[in-house]
């Protein structure tokens, strides 16, 4: 597959009058050079999915790639969920305060953490480290000629590298989600026992009297989604890599920003979707 | 006439506006080594891809053992390479496995040999390449540039192959240790009756290793001979490239 191709039209055009772009013309290059960008991530998304689902699986591979992922990944998700939930338990009781309405903390940070913020700060935190060490890694073998001697050696890289890589994310996302939740909970619960003088008992009680499974299911969904944005940015940006450390650095960072803007956009989509069907 | 084990016809390959091959045309018999030169940014190593099927070529065709590969996709392509050994340039050894999982990567993928017998396998091809086991469970940022090299001739051997391309073997080695692959390089391939394809510009590699050699200029074969005549070619582009001028026909890529 030449990948190229849609970059070096968009390239011709803007360079047509080198100096002075028409801006007409500008726009059209950029837009040009906007959809074959998302034309080729799409495919390359359909291809990765392809041999996701089908044998044959390097289930190796997958085990280590779930441990690079998920185990190492505990730390900053975790530390990020109990900051999160303590600052969201301060600031809805500031907010809850001028109303009287204190007694919503709780249910409000069960709420916000399993629908919203467990999935979305894990996104994000696995959009810079997972979505960009993939591609630098990925880059890397690119640019040394390691996946052009995998292909040489009858082993697929969508097979060997991508797969694997795709199916780790959405196996280990929802699993770390979940520990984003207990721990932003937690979080939220630190800090109202105390910092806001909740009574520790009916903090929890009102915590588990408030969630429903449709809350954790709905930040399960939003996790499986995220894993494979952030494994496909980070697979499709070291596939595309250039030549050299600017090369492989340029890859980590666009998978990185990719990642994260579209773990933001299918966030939004999917809690509207939710909320129209009532889930 | 034999069916060549490889042959080129006509194959071109451009990236945008920049033709880089521009219609070539070449034969590799069985048992023959045959050295591609040409300079820096001549297209060397998009032939040996094309060729290797990395790249598809945007005109021309392409056969491999009589049978056209151009574009053969799946199985047909997966047996041609079970056929097929390549060294890279850089090595291209992957840098999270062990050498003799390096080695053995295509018995343990390809083939699903047990790795007990494909570390058997490794080692046994290690030797032949002059490395002994110790370097067996060793990764490759743990061996010298040199090492590396060995190690990626006796990846591209295992299995046999009947054709097996080299890709500048000798680049950025040592003259000692240069020569010590060349003479590796001429004795497996000696030893597995295989073809070979090598490109570089490293002329004394090209005298040793090679019975034909091809000139690539600007995107085509322009000579294509006997090694020994090489000094006596009657090219003038031959010429220059052989004795290293600046003056020439072929203007230096700086």
């Amino acid at each position: 597959m030449n990948y190229s191709q849609g970059s070096e039209i968009v390239s011709n055009a803007t360079t047509a009058k080198r100096g002075f772009p028409n801006p007409l013309q500008w726009i059209g290059a950029a837009s040009l050079g906007l959809f074959s960008e998302v034309g080729r991530l799409f495919v390359f998304f359909l291809k990765v999915m392809a041999t996701a689902f089908t044998p044959r699986w390097y289930l190796a591979q997958v085990w280590k790639q779930m441990v690079n992922i998920g185990f190492y990944s505990l730390p900053v998700v975790g530390l990020s969920a109990v900051f999160i939930g303590a600052a969201l338990a301060l600031n809805i009781y500031e907010g809850g305060s001028r109303y009287g309405a204190e007694q919503f903390v709780p249910s409000i940070v069960v709420l916000g953490i399993t629908r919203e913020l467990g999935a979305t700060i894990t996104g994000l935190m696995l959009a810079g480290r997972v979505s960009a060490g993939i591609s630098a890694e990925i880059g890397a073998m690119r640019v040394t000629e390691q996946i052009d001697a995998l292909e040489t050696l009858s082993a697929s890289p969508f097979r060997y590298l991508y797969a694997p890589r795709f199916l780790a994310a959405i196996i280990a996302l929802p699993l770390l989600v979940l520990v984003a939740d207990i721990i932003g909970i937690m979080g939220g619960w630190l800090v109202s026992v105390y910092a806001l003088d909740f009574d520790s008992t009916t903090y929890i009680r009102n915590t588990m009297d408030f969630l429903t499974n449709n809350d954790v299911i709905v930040g399960l969904i939003k996790a499986v989604v995220f894993g494979a944005v952030i494994a496909t940015m980070g697979c499709y940006q070291g596939d595309r890599s250039e030549a050299g450390a600017t090369g492989v650095g340029r890859a980590a960072t666009l998978a990185m920003v990719g990642a994260a803007v579209l773990v933001l956009a299918t966030n939004y989509i999917m809690s509207t979707l939710f909320v129209e069907i009532g889930l | 006439m034999t069916t060549p084990i490889l042959r080129l016809e006509n194959v071109k390959k451009s990236f945008g506006q920049k033709h880089v091959l521009k219609g070539v045309d070449l034969e590799v018999q069985r048992g023959e080594s045959l050295v591609v030169l040409g300079g820096s940014g001549s297209g060397k190593s998009v032939m040996l891809k094309n060729a290797l099927g990395l790249m598809t070529p945007n005109d021309g065709k392409i056969f491999f053992d009589g049978e056209d590969v151009t574009k053969s996709t799946g199985k047909t392509r997966a047996k041609m390479r079970e056929r097929i050994g390549m060294l890279f340039q850089s090595g291209a050894l992957f840098d999270s496995l062990t050498v003799w999982e390096n080695v053995s990567f295509r018995l343990l993928q390809a083939d699903r040999m047990r790795r007990k017998d494909a570390k058997e396998r490794a080692i046994e091809t290690l030797k032949k390449v002059r490395l002994g086991p110790d370097v067996a469970d060793l990764y490759p940022a743990e061996i010298s540039g040199g090492m590396q090299k060995r190690v990626s001739l006796a990846r591209s051997i295992i299995s046999k192959p009947d054709l097996i391309f080299f890709d500048e073997p000798t680049t950025g080695l040592d003259p000692i240790t240069a020569d010590a692959i060349n003479d590796l390089i001429i004795e497996q391939v000696r030893s597995l009756g295989a073809a070979a394809v090598s490109i570089t510009h490293d002329m004394a590699s090209a005298r040793k290793i090679a019975n034909n050699i091809a000139m690539l200029y600007e995107g085509k074969i322009i000579w294509h001979g006997p090694a020994d005549i090489i000094d006596n070619s009657g090219n003038d582009y031959v010429d220059q490239f052989v004795h290293g001028r600046a003056d020439g026909p072929i203007q230096p890529a700086i």
